[in-house]
């Protein structure tokens, strides 16, 4: 066999060096496709989030207006507590805060921290100007409060312009006077709790779409083609509406006034003064986002049993196995993989919603990303980006989950 | 579904059950969106039935909704409608306004959403493409990552796009560019999916053929390719046009007063005063979806018939 040349191609070149040459040509191609979206994507879409992210953790608002301040906590250890230079250092960056206009901002960035001390800045960098020495006893004059060891730390921690503080408040902990960190006060954990609430409220809107989904995509998958396709029809016509149209719909039907309570009172099931609440509260936010959130569920669903051959379920019963027995131990589990897709994609859909919330969901129907408006309004943009990163590595995880078991290029618009 | 001829009694009854349920299903997947069309035409500001309504009396209905809807804004709504009227109501009219700028938004956030879709479904379909997952979850996340997360980050990067690299270079917020680059965003995942799924049923040797006919590339995307996908492509486009002229969460963070869209006018509406005049503009809206959904399934079966699917 030693005779036998190289396999070579026309031009001469041996055949496996131009195969891989050519492999390396086409993935090229197909990368090249796709480069421009990319770094489109990149640019305007991974980078604004990642800036965004990045004030959850970078905050100057104290550190670049007090930095008398800042020169005083680097000489000094943690655990020195505040003397004359300290106080006569607090005092110049007042007046200077003052003159800049930035005792608001920094105050702010404290008062994250340890509330109400807002108004402690503004309030005493107005006169800041006048203060005489010694310091620390015309500090204390105009507000005690500036003695307090907690105070001291806040401004310690505040100093430099990185912090994890806002994903300390964001998980309801607070620092104490000698710098240690505690849980805030049970009737205070509010991010927490709401937190839970968006996920138990996204878990039972999935649950409902599911139950109500299931018998819906079977009917569509056993029907004749024809049939089901027009009932299909129903199911995408709800998905190719505008949300705000459901939206206002829903609170057509729902309102005190409204459609489904006139027709209530009008057949005597509720009385004309026992009228049901369905809107502006957290039933309003599960009925409307379980309406809206449903042809995610329908959709997977069916086409995962489209596929499901009658056979299975006939062989069983020929077995002597009953209806019941057919459904729970032959047809539910070949359906499974559709349940995980639509759970999954519902729940993860479920969890950052906010229009639906924010206009029918009144004051207990919010939700985390009603809250990230809320700190947006009051630009405590650092807040509002903790919040933000902490539900994105919820929604990544689920979507990493929602990728692994069920693939992304196997989703499905109709 | 047929019962089968050996069900039992009780599987009868179980079976009647299951079609009344799913036919309440269906109900509640419509009643909803029908329900707006009759109470539009309501001539008292309510959002109910009247009496009269019920009575199918012509009395009990009006289009004085969609006049409000069209007059509202206008500097002289009150004149004789000719000329001068319906000039003003073009120039001036709050609802036709924002119908403008969501057509001009949703126009070229669909052009620049299918056009880059397209081409990377393209590449992402090939089998010689390196880290297809990967590439595929970063290009569907748009769709998954929170919408508040999306346009809060936006709403920072384009206040001031050249930050990241230190310098001034003016603003997107408030600019027609900056909500249509941010509804592109939003586009992209759906075109990415109907394309992809349109190429999954692609016949590869279709090009091999081409090319061995003598076609060059150019000859072999838009003689064969091109056709096969059109369907595809078209209801990609229409999803992203969907989802730019429904969006509302970017406009409020980004969009400045020049550039208020449809559905801002509506969150507008609903948040400070609701009035019947909503249920109008949702009633435009349902039936321009549903004649977008005609549409797509129209092209979604002659695609299926192209590609030689015969069922769904």
């Amino acid at each position: 066999m030693a005779d036998v040349a190289l396999l070579t191609t026309s031009d001469g070149r041996p055949l496996a060096q131009a195969l891989v040459q050519a492999q390396a040509r086409a993935r090229r191609r197909a990368f090249f496709l796709v480069l421009p979206l990319l770094l489109f994507v990149i640019f305007s879409f991974i980078l604004p989030i990642g800036q965004m992210l990045h004030r959850s953790v970078y905050n100057d608002g104290f550190s670049a207006s007090a930095p008398e301040l800042g020169a005083w906590f680097a000489q000094n250890p943690a655990s020195t507590p505040p003397d004359e230079a300290a106080f006569a250092a607090l005092a110049a960056d007042l007046a200077n805060m003052q003159a800049n206009r930035l005792a608001g901002e920094a105050g702010t960035r404290i008062n994250y921290v340890i509330p109400e001390t807002r108004s402690l800045f503004t309030r005493t960098a107005r006169d800041a100007k006048n203060l005489t020495p010694p310091y620390q006893a015309a500090l204390l004059a105009v507000d005690p409060k500036w003695g307090d060891p907690a105070l001291w730390q806040a401004m310690r921690a505040a100093s430099s312009a990185y912090t994890l503080d806002f994903y300390l408040v964001s998980a309801d902990f607070q620092r104490t006077a000698d710098g240690s960190i505690e849980r805030v006060d049970e009737n205070r954990q509010i991010y927490i709790a709401l937190f839970v609430k968006t996920f138990i409220l996204s878990a039972i809107i999935t649950v409902l779409c599911l139950l109500i989904a299931f018998p819906v995509a079977h009917l569509l998958a056993t029907l004749p083609m024809a049939k089901a396709n027009l009932l299909m029809i129903l199911v995408l016509l709800p998905f190719w509406t505008s949300l705000l149209v459901r939206t206002t719909s829903w609170m057509a039907l729902l309102q005190g006034e409204g459609v489904i309570n006139d027709l209530l009172v009008w057949i005597g099931a509720i009385a004309e003064d026992g009228r049901l609440r369905m809107i502006n509260n957290q039933t309003g936010t599960i009925i409307v986002m379980t309406h809206i959130l449903l042809p995610f569920m329908i959709l997977p669903l069916y086409s995962v049993m489209k596929v499901i051959p009658p056979s299975y379920a006939r062989a069983a019963r020929s077995l002597g196995a009953t209806s019941w027995t057919t459904f729970r131990r032959i047809y539910l589990p070949q359906t499974l993989p559709g349940v995980a897709a639509g759970s999954l994609l519902v729940f993860i859909l479920a969890v950052g919603y906010y229009i639906t919330p924010a206009l029918v969901g009144g004051a207990d129907g919010q939700l985390i990303s009603n809250l990230i408006d809320f700190h947006m309004d009051r630009s405590n943009w650092s807040m509002a980006a903790a919040l933000s990163a902490m539900l994105l590595v919820g929604v990544l995880i689920l979507y990493w989950l929602y990728d692994r078991l069920v693939g992304i290029d196997r989703l499905k618009l109709g | 579904m047929a019962l089968p001829p050996y069900a039992d009694p009780l599987e009868r009854v179980w079976h009647r059950t299951y079609q009344v349920i799913c036919a309440l299903v269906f109900i509640f997947l419509i009643a909803p969106i029908l329900i707006v069309i009759p109470l539009s035409f309501n001539v008292e500001p309510y959002f109910s039935f009247t009496e009269k309504m019920v009575r199918l009396d012509p009395t009990g209905y009006s289009l004085r909704w969609y006049d409000t809807l069209l007059t509202f804004g206008m500097q002289a709504p009150d004149v004789p409608r000719e000329g001068a009227w319906y000039s003003d109501m073009w120039a001036n009219a709050t609802w036709v306004q924002a119908a403008k700028n969501s057509l001009i938004i949703g126009f070229w956030a669909t052009i620049f959403a299918t056009v880059l879709g397209t081409l990377a479904a393209l590449g992402l379909s090939r089998p010689e493409m390196p880290y297809r997952r990967a590439i595929m979850a970063i290009l569907i996340s748009p769709m998954i990552v929170p919408i508040i997360i999306i346009a809060t980050g936006m709403f920072f990067f384009y206040s001031n796009p050249c930050g990241i690299i230190g310098i001034e270079c003016g603003r997107l917020t408030s600019t027609y560019l900056g909500v249509i680059l941010a509804h592109t965003i939003l586009g992209i995942p759906f075109v990415i999916i109907t394309v992809t799924a349109t190429l999954a049923g692609f016949d590869q040797s279709l090009i091999r053929a081409a090319q061995s006919l003598g076609a060059n590339p150019r000859t072999v995307f838009f003689k064969v390719v091109m056709p096969l996908i059109l369907p595809g492509v078209v209801s990609g486009a229409l999803f992203a046009f969907v989802t730019s002229f429904d969006e509302v969460v970017a406009v409020l963070f980004i969009a400045g007063p020049e550039q208020q869209t449809i559905p801002r006018q509506m969150w507008n509406g609903i948040r400070e005063q609701i009035s019947p005049a909503i249920l109008a503009v949702a009633t435009i809206l349902v039936v321009i979806s549903i004649a977008l959904l005609t549409t797509v399934e129209l092209l979604r079966r002659r695609s299926d018939r192209l590609r030689g699917v015969t069922g769904r």
